[in-house]
């Protein structure tokens, strides 16, 4: 497993903390997913954020906090700023907004704010697309992590452009990279962790299942084989058949 | 003197961001602050001063993506 900024994770698992039925179940699937890594946010205080921390330092993991709903490069470093006190960790999963209906993410604040975190000292996971340009241009920014997104987050559609992931995997082979959002089932999972992607981060396809704790084990299970298989090298595809029963000895009839 | 605190109006009489803090209630909180915009570490609290209009975020751990 490549190492996240010097953290090496026991699983390729990172488990969002959002939208669970109650705490209990939150704790739960964390549990039975075996996630290495929760991400979090900050909201304005209304009386529960003292008792979400006490949940979340119970679960153990790393944390990673986010700048969601976060639409410019301002908003998005002075909340990193905040987070930064608030958690403890110069980690930061950087979203920076670029459309309400897509969430998907504006490459040109994204490129400022991870400069200007970079330069502070933050090790910065920015929230990107397939786009393998952009890709450059954060790295250079200071980025040493990217998470591209599967989907638009929330989607559950998985895979999106299943071609461009893999022209930006192979591009950058050294680069730790976490497919973040839009992944709605285990086997999208295990197909990015097969594409050679080190990690999925996911939150709604556990949290909005009919069993969050038992989708939990089913992604758990997921990366497992998922990274099994990239490691045991998969066979090339091919358009025509190979029989793999010996043609040579065939009886003559 | 008049300032907005997570967006509701609010009155205070602390001159300083700190004692505003302990004034609404989160002296023991685990809790971020921005004041207009622009972050204040908890080390600098106690020499930030408020003025009239201020707008001030108070922001906690909260459950995310």
């Amino acid at each position: 497993m490549r190492d996240f900024y010097g953290v090496t994770l026991d699983t390729p698992l990172m488990l969002g903390t959002a939208q669970y039925p109650s705490p209990a179940v939150l704790a739960a699937a964390f549990s039975d997913s075996r996630a290495s890594v929760a991400t979090v946010s900050l909201r304005r205080e209304a009386g529960q954020g003292q008792a979400f921390w006490d949940i979340i330092k119970g679960v153990g993991v790393h944390i990673l906090p986010n700048t969601a709903g976060c639409y410019s490069a301002r908003e998005a470093i002075t909340t990193a700023q905040m987070a930064r006190e608030l958690f403890e960790t110069n980690w930061i999963k950087l979203e920076v907004i670029g459309h309400a209906d897509t969430l998907q993410p504006d490459p040109f604040g994204l490129l400022d704010a991870t400069e200007a975190l970079a330069a502070d000292g933050f090790e910065v996971f920015p929230y990107t697309t397939e786009d393998q340009v952009l890709a450059a241009r954060l790295l250079d920014a200071g980025a040493r992590v990217l998470m591209p997104w599967g989907a638009p987050i929330g989607s559950g559609l998985g895979l999106n452009n299943r071609y461009g992931l893999r022209t930006l995997r192979a591009a950058f082979p050294d680069v730790p990279m976490v497919i973040d959002a839009g992944l709605g089932l285990p086997s999208h999972a295990a197909d990015a962790l097969e594409m050679g992607f080190d990690a999925v981060l996911l939150n709604t396809a556990v949290a909005q299942a009919g069993d969050p704790v038992a989708m939990a084990r089913a992604f758990a299970l997921a990366v497992q084989a998922g990274a099994l298989a990239r490691a045991a090298e998969p066979m090339e595809p091919r358009d025509m058949a190979r029989p793999s029963t010996p043609v040579i000895g065939k009886a003559w009839l | 003197m008049k300032i907005e605190v997570n967006g509701v109006a609010h009155d205070v009489t602390s001159p300083t961001l700190a004692d505003a803090l302990t004034e609404l209630g989160w002296a023991e909180a685990r809790v971020a602050t921005a004041l207009n915009g622009d972050f204040v570490p908890k080390t600098a609290r106690g020499e930030t001063a408020l003025k009239d209009g201020d707008r001030l975020e108070v922001l906690a751990p909260m459950q995310g993506g």
